[in-house]
């Protein structure tokens, strides 16, 4: 208890105390703020991981009731993810807001956002409260939207800013109907109401409160069609809050859906069907757009709904496995998408990082005009790289590890399978596998594009690897990447707790965490290390074989041209040429052309291409154009004339006072025309 | 263990087999046998000539690639015996573990900042992309088949019995020669012969590749032939003693050899932008494979 008010206090007395501050001690306040509510909220969190719960009542107020704040293993699992995403992108963020120290007013407010955000995470991962989880989730959206618009004097970072402000404050709508509705039925603010309420009543109650609940989350986790505020958030942001929010603000929208798994308790097998059709569609459509993106933020952003489509799949097959009482199945399930949650947020986290040290080195994230980097920044590449191995599930890196236990999961699944069943699993094998190659597509490309071969354009200043103390946290967070592809047995141990949550649900015969299923681990990772060992042994070979040989360094064969340019270089574009040529149907590619190319002397020509997300247009674009029209029909009220609106202020007070007044003769009139 | 050394030796001829159907069916008189095998020594021993574009990338990728092929060596089993390594959903480490092996060869050839180059590992990455759902599915089919999940219990149980069975082990056995064939890029995908840059895929990824690296690039080629064509012989040894399953062995990847080599001596390479279809018609292939499977245990009710 002493803890929990411990933590608020200092929250609120770093919140009163930063405007007051210089601009050096702004950063060394808010990042120790974060790091003495890490432990503390480490604390609580390290114990229930390993079993223990621990539940707290508050007196709270009259219209919420007691607040009931309850940290079990699920919570504890989230809390140490983004315990950890917020250590590093903290201290990375420390560093990289430096560039922006002139602007004193700006750094205060996102400071305080910094810190609200964080104490708004904490917060919704262990309160059991309708209201209060409201409370901090609106917390949560306002300040993730002060962190998001840091340069809003840009119009790109404002317009991305406002539009997930409108979005997440739909999430909030659905949220609250869900809230409501149960409220209204059992007259509890409680969790447990919740619960109470979808037992006693009919199965397709509890789906409907669980679809409710489903698409608010499913907003804030950015699955599709849901998801079109991610792409322009992610890149407006600056670079460390683009990292903590692919990392753990959508995650929160994970930990809603299954937070609510376990409260709603709804039918498991159509719930899980739902969730996986979503969940692959989501993976599938977001790798697809990724790959033709320009703007590396967007593609990472694109990359966040492919991997939270994955974790999604993880949800669903879990869920298929509680239905039908297949511990197996349910154990591979959760527990593949609860690791694939943190090792998203650690490559997704270092992918973001590195983005942002392309940026303060070049100043653009256009990757048709960057090339090379490779040589100007060596670390920065390696960092990248070794994420980008991992975030196509490539081995030895942890994200083969998660997407392992997912693709078992799925074969379990199919040995038991009939026919609907056995069609869903291969069509969801097939999507994970186009997903892998499209993101080692995507992957290939960027990196490939951004830090290999030539620079595609000359920058008028140096281009430096930036410090190495700003490139600290990435390779801690690095170490964690490599060490749970290494050790995956360690990290499913500390799964244990949360995963059993689900399994329990069923009330079958309570099966420990380390079933058959799991012996596959150590093969595993004797795998890895015999891959690992491989490699070293090869390039050691190969280097004394070498070491006598003469090597000489000459410029690429370019088959007989002996001018290259680096313009003579396969760009971005066309490098997925052959790709989007094939796929184009899913997404607008908008082109501009000035001034086509022809005749024997071609004059200066230009083309513009911008792809564009099909499902936008459909979902936001054209819904909101239809409503503009409709509204433009009623566009003669809004006039400019003051005498109109005032003459519209006071019809509607009159009403306001007439209606109540005449309420009995307007009943018996609208009566007397009903009788006609 | 067994599957290895199988493996090694069949690697040894494989290519040789097919230069040498190349060299008599187009009536000449060709190198020998063991040609392949004598250019990689040669290149053993020569120095290299880098780009000076290069970085690290481009030094350390053909040993991935090399590592990436032998790890998935591991995994193949024969007959009885398990491979080296053995799991459920050993198969998918089996992808995978290609898959870093590509990822290094594609971005190796983007290090040399070369448009030849850069086109090739273009066409590589989107053409791995369509090949692996048809490995996935196939898997998925025989998994389902037999209940297994791990290379060497699903080849052990793999019983031929009805007709239904050998058709479907035909159209297995079709669509891991083609997977083969992409994999390693060969006639229908690619033409490992062609004069042209412009209509090469991986030869022209490793245009710059000389000396040691190129020689480690060959075997790797070589060593992925032996690896699909021993996934192949699987399919139909099952559990037979060693006694037959080893002439077994040597006598499919022998007329695998031949048959490539065969067919690049009479058929044309597809159009290069039909590839993508093709290779996708794989899929549907492994598809038809599921259905029949799941004709084959009353699951269609």
């Amino acid at each position: 208890m002493n803890i929990i008010i411990s933590f608020i206090l200092v929250l609120i007395s770093a919140i009163a105390l930063i405007p007051f501050l210089g601009v050096k001690w702004k950063g060394i306040v808010v990042y120790s703020v974060i790091v003495i509510n890490v432990i503390l909220s480490c604390y609580f969190a390290v114990h229930s991981l390993f079993g223990q719960n621990y539940d707290f009542l508050f007196s709270g107020s009259i219209i919420t009731g007691l607040i009931h704040i309850r940290i079990d293993a699920l919570s504890a699992w989230f809390i140490l993810i983004l315990n950890f995403i917020f250590l590093t992108g903290g201290f990375y963020g420390l560093f990289y807001m430096k560039s922006y120290k002139s602007q004193q007013k700006k750094l205060t407010l996102h400071s305080i956002a910094f810190i609200l955000l964080y104490g708004a995470l904490i917060s919704v991962c262990v309160i059991q409260n309708s209201i209060a989880f409201l409370i901090a989730w609106e917390i949560l959206a306002l300040s993730a939207f002060l962190t998001i618009i840091f340069e809003y004097e840009k119009i790109a970072t404002i317009q991305a800013g406002i539009n997930y402000l409108i979005q997440s404050h739909i999430s909030i709508v659905f949220l609250m109907v869900g809230f409501v509705w149960v409220a209204y039925k059992t007259g509890s603010y409680d969790f447990s109401a919740i619960t109470q309420y979808a037992s006693s009543n009919n199965g397709n109650a509890a789906i409907v409160l669980f679809l409710c609940f489903f698409v608010s989350f499913a907003i804030k986790a950015g699955l599709v069609p849901f998801h079109t505020w991610l792409p322009y958030a992610h890149p407006a942001a600056p670079s460390h809050i683009s990292g903590i929010m692919s990392g753990v603000i959508i995650k929160i929208g994970i930990f809603g859906i299954l937070r609510m798994l376990l409260v709603i308790k709804p039918d498991f097998t159509t719930i899980g069907y739902i969730i996986l059709f979503i969940s692959l569609i989501s993976g599938l459509y977001g790798v697809m757009l990724a790959i033709i993106q320009h703007n590396l933020k967007k593609l990472l952003a694109y990359h966040s709904i492919e991997n939270i489509g994955i974790i999604g799949m993880g949800i669903g097959i879990g869920c298929i496995g509680l239905g039908s009482g297949n511990q197996i199945i349910a154990t591979l399930g959760f527990a593949g998408a609860l690791l694939h949650t943190l090792n998203h947020a650690l490559f997704k986290s270092v992918l973001f990082y590195t983005a942002g040290n392309v940026y303060l080195a070049t100043h653009t994230l256009n990757i048709d005009q960057l090339g090379g980097l490779i040589k100007k920044m060596p670390q920065t590449a390696i960092l990248f790289l070794i994420s980008a191995i991992a975030i196509c599930g490539i081995p030895p890196f942890n994200g083969f590890i998660s997407e392992f236990l997912i693709y078992s999961g799925l074969y379990y699944w199919l040995k038991e399978a009939m026919l609907f069943s056995s069609i869903t699993v291969i069509i969801t094998v097939l999507g994970l596998v186009m997903i892998g190659g499209m993101a080692m597509l995507c992957f290939t490309k960027a990196f490939g594009i951004i830090f290999l071969g030539n620079a595609r354009q000359a920058f008028k200043h140096e281009i430096k690897e930036v410090p190495f103390i700003q490139l600290a946290p990435l390779y801690i967070i690095t170490l964690l990447i490599i060490a749970i592809g290494l050790f995956p047995k360690v990290f499913l141990n500390l799964l244990s707790n949360p995963v059993s949550l689900f399994t329990n649900l069923n009330n079958r015969a309570i099966l420990p965490f380390h079933e058959k299923a799991f012996n596959v681990i150590q093969p595993i990772t004797w795998a890895m290390w015999g891959f690992i060992l491989l490699i070293v042994v090869l390039y050691i070979v190969r280097k004394i074989a070498i070491s006598k040989r003469t090597a000489v360094i000459q410029p690429t064969w370019g088959c007989a041209y002996v001018a290259p340019t680096s313009k003579l270089q396969y760009t971005a574009s066309s490098f997925v040429k052959s790709y989007s040529k094939i796929f184009g149907m899913f997404f607008l590619m908008n082109s501009k052309k000035e001034n086509n190319v022809h005749g024997i002397f071609p004059v200066k020509a230009h083309l513009e291409t911008h792809p564009y997300d099909k499902l936008e247009k459909w979902v936001i674009d054209n819904p909101i154009r239809l409503y503009k029209t409709f509204m433009g029909r009623f566009l003669f009220l809004q006039n400019g004339k003051l005498q109109f609106y005032l003459i519209y202020g006071i019809i509607f007070i009159v009403l306001v006072i007439c209606v109540p007044l005449f309420y009995e003769k307007i009943c018996l009139l609208i009566d007397f025309f009903k009788r006609l | 263990m067994l599957s290895i050394i199988l493996i090694l030796i069949a690697a040894f001829f494989f290519t040789g087999v097919i230069i040498r159907t190349k060299s008599i069916a187009s009536g000449r008189k060709g190198p020998g046998i063991f040609q392949p095998i004598k250019d990689v020594v040669r290149l053993f021993k020569k120095g290299a000539v880098y780009s000076e574009t290069t970085s690290f990338i481009f030094q350390i990728a053909p040993t991935i690639y090399l590592a990436s092929v032998v790890m998935a060596m591991l995994v193949v089993p024969f007959g009885n015996s398990k491979g080296i390594i053995s799991f459920n959903g050993d198969f998918i480490f089996f992808a995978y573990v290609l898959a870093l092996g590509k990822f290094f060869s594609i971005i190796s050839a983007m290090d040399t900042g070369s448009s030849f180059e850069g086109m090739g590992a273009s066409r590589e990455a989107l053409y791995s992309m369509f090949a692996e759902p048809a490995f996935f599915v196939l898997m998925g089919s025989l998994a389902l088949l037999t209940g297994h999940t791990s290379f060497q219990e699903i080849f052990q149980d793999l019983h031929l019995g009805s007709y239904i069975s050998y058709a479907l082990t035909t159209l297995a056995t079709f669509v891991l020669v083609m997977i083969a064939m992409i994999e390693n890029s060969r006639m229908p995908i690619d033409d490992p012969k062609t004069h042209l840059e412009l209509t090469m895929v991986h030869e022209v990824m490793i245009l710059d590749n000389s000396g040691f690296d190129l020689g480690l690039i060959l075997t790797t080629g070589y060593l992925k032939f032996a690896i699909y064509g021993a996934l192949i012989v699987n399919l139909f040894i099952g559990s037979f003693d060693y006694q037959y399953a080893i002439p077994i062995f040597f006598t499919i990847q022998f007329m695998m050899a031949v048959s490539i080599g065969l067919i690049e001596s009479f058929m044309a390479r597809f159009r290069m932008n039909h590839n993508a279809q093709f290779i996708v018609v794989l899929t549907s292939v492994s598809l038809l494979i599921f259905f029949g499977v799941l004709l084959m245990l009353g699951k269609f009710i």
